[in-house]
């Protein structure tokens, strides 16, 4: 092995150490963008691992009406599990922390990002996050979702509810401190000569991106304090018997999540847009319009949060109000989609690995954001909301959106971040694979929803077996075990091209 | 049931409604989900590198088509929405003729019970052909109250009331499920719902099964003790009783004389404030009134109300609600 790597040429990953303790110094101890997206690449892939195996294990247990593999509370705190790991430290820092960490400055013609060590302190802020939640897991898990819903998380629930709460709140810093790095990089450290309008789209996504993790991820931040402090103090806000008021945690909780989930998507829009315009060798077709869409989503993004609220006691007018702006902001999303088809015409195409992941992603989107608006309609939504109608819109959107772009992209820098190229017979497999084992997956969960089997149920009736087994067929193949093990290989592929000296 | 269902069953008048507009959007869907990988298919097998094409003047931006793309989806969108919210208003505002059956949620289970009295758990009956409203608190977290053969669906809350009204239009058995995630058992947080007619309901109503008699303790009744649901209801009966036995009646008395106000008329009424303000008097502000009177002064009066927070069960609060509100409709009418 060792003669092969020999021929790698010279880069930022094989820097000279004299010995292992040396080595492992140069790289937690370092200041460069491009050895803390490897970082970043390493731990989050492991939570992917994480987060992934959950999912299996609750597909399987749903495969029969009764609960056989798991107690319920078992099962509770199996799609707990899934839900925080994937949502918090995968999915929410996956492309900036990663992709956006390498490319930034590379793109933008800087050395570096504008704070290196804050860029450092971010990964370990990360890592900190990381190591509660685990704990948490280890000792004997939490079983509130992902959505921590109070008075359940605050005074019921008797499992580890503090310890993962204070590593979401710790992972939030996380995330702050990228995006302040990122905007003031993006701002003050540009290449002379590179105009707004002239930088590439990943770089607005990005932008956009890091607006929202610094002006919405303190919400949460404070929303987990406040549920400590009724946790561990009895002091009452959220609980009615203590004075509180239960639905004021889910206006923070959304007023943070909703924009979260576009955290989660316009980094991913953003790589879309550079895999299609390389691989049909043209320029983006409505360069502004897909710009200003990137901020507009940010901005309404902040306006929607309460159509997660439909049928929370909300009142008829604010059920209207966020009917009405919910569905407004799935246009900028329809414009995205729409000019990136546009792009194809009179290009030159490619069918290389990152653009059938980049031709994935447009059909899963599409499927995700035209669900967006049935939930949207307030009507519809009564009847669909908790149930896995809405389990499969978030996937479509959220898994279909962000992991498609994740994987694309890894494919499409792998040779600039490793120096080595993938396989592009097995790249094309997995991305074929990967798309049609999702569609198996989460396809049927729309029915199922439509029909009215709830979410986050362990037992359910026994008509809608058919159903879940399909889903779970589709859980299950090879394809997606491949996907989630695919990228592990990769990332090793990017250490062993280090050189012992 | 064994079939394979891509349709739940259609049991209330929302249930068509709700299916036609679901049934307009995945018509809608099915035309861009289907046109637009129509299109990519063909521009990526026009244009792939290794076909001849016309690659002359390649477009970069047009205005006028960027505006078509962006107007014509937000008026669909604008569209959807308005349909939905029609219907969402006719959801949310209760007609005012319904029967009214109360629901206390805890974990994991359902409580009803019908304005005569009887209850039930994790059961619910109701007649075809007339709009029921349903009252409901919760007991400790929040739960959530789902009828998929009716389309319906609301979270229950501790510490305050939500209602949601239907009116069923089949006769049959309908899963009725918890929805909002509850902790261990919620996925057994359920039962059914048994739609009849009005007939068979009537009846049902007055065999025996548990019911709650006026001096406020739960019996077995006999046969026939309990009339249909329009006279003598117990509820407000139980209600009375209660009112009298914890004092109420000592600083509100019908005359008025009391240190408290009278309470005839006023439920479905806007009572003044002492700040000058006015409030619906429903549910919500008697239950408010009772557990945490210094809330809301009611003007003239002094704040001198006791709070009854944590003496009264969600049963017992319930009936006080009901007997102020027949109270309350004895002036109205
Ligand atoms: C010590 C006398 C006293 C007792 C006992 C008392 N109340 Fe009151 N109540 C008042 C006064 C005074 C007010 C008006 C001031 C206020 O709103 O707090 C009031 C207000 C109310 C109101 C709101 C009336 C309005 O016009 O807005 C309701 C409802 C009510 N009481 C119900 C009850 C019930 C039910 C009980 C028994 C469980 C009860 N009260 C016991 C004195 C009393
Ligand atoms: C295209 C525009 C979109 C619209 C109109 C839309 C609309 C909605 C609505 C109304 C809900 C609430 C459903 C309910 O709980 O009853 C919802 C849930 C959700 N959406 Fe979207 N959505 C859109 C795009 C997205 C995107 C891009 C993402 C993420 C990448 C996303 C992620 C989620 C998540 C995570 C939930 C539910 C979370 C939960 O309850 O656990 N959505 N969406
Ligand atoms: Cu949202
Ligand atoms: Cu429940």
């Amino acid at each position: 092995m060792s003669t092969t790597t020999g021929t790698i040429p010279r880069n930022y990953t094989t820097e000279s150490s004299t010995s292992p303790l040396e080595w492992l110094k140069s790289w937690l101890l370092t200041i460069d963008h491009k050895r803390i997206a490897i970082l970043y690449l390493l731990a989050i892939n492991f939570f992917f691992l994480l987060g992934g195996a959950a999912a299996t294990a609750v597909r399987i247990e749903l495969i029969t009406p009764s609960g056989d593999l798991m107690t319920s509370d078992g099962y509770n705190k199996m799609f707990t599990l899934h839900g925080v790991i994937m949502v918090f430290f995968f999915l929410i820092p996956a492309i900036p922390a990663v992709l956006g960490n390498f490319l930034v400055p590379l793109m933008i013609g800087a050395k570096d990002l504008a704070f290196p060590r804050l860029n450092l302190l971010s990964w370990y802020v990360y890592m900190g996050g990381g190591l509660f939640t685990l704990c948490a897991v280890v000792l004997g898990g939490v079983d509130t979702g992902w959505t921590f819903y109070t008075p359940y998380s605050s005074t019921y629930a008797n499992s580890q509810v503090l310890l993962t709460a204070v590593g979401v709140f710790i992972m939030g810093f996380s995330s702050i401190l990228t995006g302040l790095n990122f905007i003031v990089t993006i701002h003050k450290m540009r290449a002379p000569g590179l105009t707004w309008f002239r930088l590439p789209l990943f770089i607005w996504a990005n932008y956009a991106t890091s607006l929202i993790q610094v002006l919405a991820t303190p919400v949460i931040s404070i929303t987990i304090v406040l549920l400590g402090l009724e946790r561990i103090f009895g002091v009452g806000v959220f609980d009615p018997r203590l004075g509180g008021d239960p639905v004021l945690f889910q206006h923070l909780f959304w007023f943070y999540s909703h924009p979260a989930v576009y955290i989660m998507i316009l980094p991913a829009m953003g790589v879309i847009s550079e895999l299609i315009t390389t691989f049909s060798r043209k320029r983006v077709f409505g360069y502004e319009f897909i710009a200003f869409s990137s901020i507009a989503i940010a901005v309404l993004g902040f306006l929607v949060w309460g159509h997660h609220m439909f049928v929370s006691s909300q009142s008829v007018y604010a059920g209207l109000i966020f009917s009405f702006l919910s569905s407004v902001v799935a246009i900028p999303s329809a414009i995205k989609v729409f000019n990136w088809t546009a792009t194809l015409y009179k290009g030159s195409i490619s069918y290389r690995t990152p653009m059938l992941y980049a031709l994935g992603f447009i059909g899963l989107f599409v499927i995700g954001g035209l669900t967006g608006l049935f939930l949207a309609a307030v009507a519809v939504d009564i009847h669909v909301t908790d149930t896995y109608f809405v389990v499969a819109h978030f996937h479509y959107v959220m898994v279909g959106g962000t992991i498609m772009a994740y994987l694309g992209g890894l494919h499409f820098w792998w040779p600039k971040i490793t120096g080595r190229m993938y396989s592009e017979i097995w790249g094309g497999i997995s991305a074929a694979v990967v798309f049609i084992g999702f569609n198996m997956t989460f396809f049927p969960q729309f029915v199922l929803g439509y029909l009215g089997m709830p979410r986050r149920y362990h037992v359910y009736p026994e008509e809608f077996q058919i159903l879940h087994v399909l889903s779970t067929a589709g859980a299950c193949d090879p394809g997606d075990r491949f996907y989630r093990a695919a990228d592990l290989p990769a990332a090793l592929a990017a250490l062993r091209a280090h050189r012992w000296r | 049931m064994n079939n394979f269902p891509l349709f739940p069953d259609q049991a209330s008048t929302f249930a068509p409604q709700i299916d036609l507009l679901y049934g307009v959007l995945v018509a809608l869907s099915l035309l861009f989900a289907g046109v637009i990988p129509f299109v990519i298919l063909f521009l990526i097998v026009k244009y792939h590198r290794s076909m001849k094409a016309d690659r002359s003047n390649p477009v970069h931006s047009n205005l006028k088509l960027e505006l078509t793309w962006s107007i014509i989806p937000l008026i669909l969108a604008l569209g959807v929405f308005t349909w939905g919210a029609l219907l969402y208003i006719d959801m949310r505002r209760a007609p005012d003729d319904t029967l009214e059956v109360y629901v206390i949620g805890k974990r994991w289970m359902w409580h009803t019970q019908h304005p005569n009295g009887k209850r039930e758990n994790n059961e619910l009956h109701v007649p075809i052909g007339q709009p029921v409203k349903l009252i409901m608190t919760s007991q400790d977290v929040i739960h959530s109250f789902y009828i998929p053969a009716f389309r319906i669906k609301q979270d229950v809350l501790p510490g305050r009331y939500t209602t949601m009204w239907f009116e069923a239009t089949r006769a049959g058995e309908y899963h009725l499920f918890c929805a909002e995630y509850c902790g261990t058992e919620h996925s057994r947080m359920g039962g059914r719902v048994v739609v009849m007619s009005m007939a068979d309901y009537q009846t049902w109503l007055t065999t025996p099964g548990e019911v709650i008699l006026p001096d406020g303790v739960d019996a077995v009744a006999d046969g026939g003790v309990v009339a249909g649901p329009a006279v003598g209801d117990p509820m407000a009966l139980a209600g009375q009783q209660l009112f009298t036995n914890l004092g109420c009646v000592g600083c509100h008395r019908d005359d008025g004389a009391g240190q408290g106000p009278s309470l005839v008329g006023l439920f479905g009424a806007q009572g003044q404030l002492a700040d000058g303000s006015t409030v619906l008097a429903d549910e919500n502000y008697v239950r408010e009134s009772i557990l945490n009177p210094n809330a809301k002064i009611a003007a003239g009066y002094q704040p001198i109300m006791p709070s009854y927070q944590g003496q009264l069960s969600e049963d017992q609060i319930l009936q006080l609600v009901a007997y102020i509100k027949s109270l309350g409709d004895t002036s109205g009418n």
